[in-house]
């Protein structure tokens, strides 16, 4: 794999996580659990669908055959989506939405910090943007964890089960392959490890505040940066990508 | 509601009408009036007669639940909508009506309703919401078409109410106007778009606009004849204009929008009147609009049920938010 390739994939995988967490969270307007979750939930969907379409319309760039970001959310199918399994995993109750959405701002958050200070331009402009966002989407899913985590005895009880259930899908996000060397070496990819290092600080200190068990070490799932998705992937895209495939030869 | 009013935090000064002589409330009366006829604006502690109070609360909020009920139908079309651009300007656009329903639930809140009670009173069927909310929207011309006509109509309704004789309300409105302007642009960009594409595009926007026509004429209310509060409405200025004068603004405003569009709404009647520089129009439906009112339009039981259900599986969230807030409080003040 060339530089080019690894940058490419590499642009995917940023651009495909905030697309299919703001596509999950879309899901919610209308029915979120007060009015001014929906205002909360609407604007991180925005901040991330907006940071898709910069990481998208760059990877399109790169990838030189003329696809855009809308080319590349609406017209590509499961196998080539690179985004982590965990942000594809279904709504849930609130709760589960919260520690999804938690568990990926605090690994969100510190990997856009890194990639701000990347040697390729265009990404640390992306990221430098990206970031202030994503600090602001962590403060206010931590505050739901401690909330939800030290409200009432229900609501504990939910949100245990919720972060139970979705930790396998953590470990993905911290693991380093062949693209993320290639790059790494040539000063464009964030240190996966270091980003790993402030979640984990991250985490312990929120569920510990939030008076919640870290759950205990297991097997974690992997798959999604590669193309091998859960079942979920298929149904989101199916949704998503309707107009766009029913009438391929209009322009919206 | 078991044992609440939709006034149940119904400021001090109100008790104290019980205990006031005919004259006084007389007195109080006149002078309410001749403020309003002098066009200065009623604030939250001034006196004011209970009627004018229910009256408000009644259309505020009203207005607020048609804001919620209203992120509904074009709420449908986010997660399919077919650029990441029109998702973009549509989920602004859908979290513009969540912040317009809390303003305006706060504006309702200043009179002594609470925004609980009042959405229970929705829950519950007991409070309106405008009916044009529970029609389907089946295609992407549907956004378009809600932004263009439904947005437009309300924009007409809406644009006299910034000078509505509460402040609060008037103030709330400005900003709402100004908001919904931008959303009736966005939306009539969408038909464009569409009118100016694919031949399924145009099939499309004419379908939109032929199932849309009519509930927006109807959105504008009942005719003059008809309308039980427009009256009373005026001669407070919660109100400055019928139902009548404004749906005929809305017509004379969007027939040559469509004609642009080269677009026919769905009435042989329509044709232009040189003489009184005027649209006229054909009858229109109101059985449709009186039976759609009472619950049996197309999407009445969903969209009630969407709402309830929201609330009512977001409880848990919200009782552990308050749980943790006071037991913040207590911790604050050394009691844990």
């Amino acid at each position: 794999m060339n530089q080019r390739q690894a940058l490419y994939e590499y642009l995917l995988r940023l651009g495909d996580n905030a697309l299919i967490l703001g596509q999950r969270l879309t899901e919610w307007i209308g029915h979120a659990p007060a009015l001014e979750e929906e205002l909360g939930s609407a604007n991180i969907a925005l901040d991330l669908i907006g940071q898709a379409r910069g990481w998208l319309a760059y990877a399109g760039a790169v990838e030189g055959t003329g696809r855009d970001e809308d080319a590349l959310a609406l017209q590509r199918d499961v196998l080539d989506f690179r985004n982590a399994l965990l942000v594809e995993q279904p709504n849930g109750h609130y709760g589960d939405t919260i520690a999804r959405q938690y568990l990926f701002d605090a690994f969100h958050y510190p990997l856009l910090e890194a990639l701000s200070g990347c040697a390729d331009q265009y990404i640390a402009a992306i990221a430098a943007k990206s970031c202030k966002e994503a600090g602001y989407h962590r403060r206010r899913s931590a505050e739901w964890m401690i909330r939800l985590g030290d409200g009432t005895a229900e609501s504990h009880a939910k949100l245990q089960r919720s972060v139970d259930t979705l930790w396998p899908y953590t470990g993905e996000l911290f693991a380093m392959d062949e693209i993320d060397r290639t790059l790494q070496s040539a000063g464009v990819a964030a240190d996966l490890a270091g980003v790993g290092r402030t979640w984990d600080e991250d985490v312990a200190h929120t569920l510990k505040t939030a008076t919640l068990q870290r759950p205990a070490a297991g097997w974690m799932q992997s798959g999604g940066k590669q193309g091998r998705h859960s079942e979920q992937l298929g149904y989101i895209l199916a949704e998503m990508q309707f107009l766009p495939r029913a009438y391929p030869d209009a322009h919206w | 509601m078991t044992g609440k009013t939709l006034m149940h935090t119904q400021p001090a000064h109100t008790e104290v009408e019980l205990t006031r002589s005919a004259e006084a409330i007389a007195e109080l009366e006149q002078a309410f009036q001749a403020k309003i006829d002098a066009d200065i604006k009623i604030e939250p502690k001034d006196w004011m007669p209970q009627a004018y109070r229910q009256s408000l609360v009644r259309q505020i909020s009203q207005h607020a639940h048609s804001e919620i009920v209203g992120m509904l139908p074009e709420g449908n079309w986010l997660t399919r909508a077919p650029s990441l651009g029109r998702k973009l300007i549509l989920l602004a656009k859908v979290q513009d009506e969540a912040g317009h329903g809390l303003y305006l639930y706060s504006a309702a809140e200043t009179l002594g309703a609470s925004r609980e009670a009042l959405i229970e009173a929705l829950h519950a069927g007991k409070a309106k919401y405008s009916s044009i909310f529970n029609y389907p929207t089946l295609t992407w011309a549907d956004v378009g078409a809600i932004g263009w006509l439904v947005d437009g109509a309300a924009l007409i309704n809406q644009i006299p109410l910034c000078r509505c004789s509460y402040g609060p309300y008037a103030r709330a409105m400005r900003r709402i106007c100004k908001e919904e302007s931008f959303h009736q642009r966005q939306g009539y960009e969408i038909m464009l778009t569409l009118c100016r594409g694919t031949a399924a595009q145009k099939r499309m926007a004419q379908d939109a606009l032929n199932r849309w026509w009519w509930p927006s004429l109807m959105m504008l209310g009942p005719p003059d004849a008809e309308s039980s509060h427009t009256q009373q409405s005026m001669r407070w200025k919660i109100k400055r204009h019928t139902n009548d004068a404004l749906r005929q603004k809305f017509v004379d405003q969007s027939v040559p929008q469509a004609d642009y569009l080269r677009l026919a709404p769905p009435d042989p009647k329509l044709k232009w009147n040189e003489q009184t520089g005027h649209y006229e129009f054909g009858a229109i439906d109101w059985n449709e609009f009186w039976r759609v009112l009472k619950g049996d339009g197309p999407c009445n039981r969903e969209r009630i049920e969407a709402r309830r259900r929201a609330y009512d599986e977001g409880r848990w969230i919200r009782e552990a938010a308050l749980a943790f807030g006071a037991k913040q409080a207590r911790r604050a003040r050394g009691a844990d």
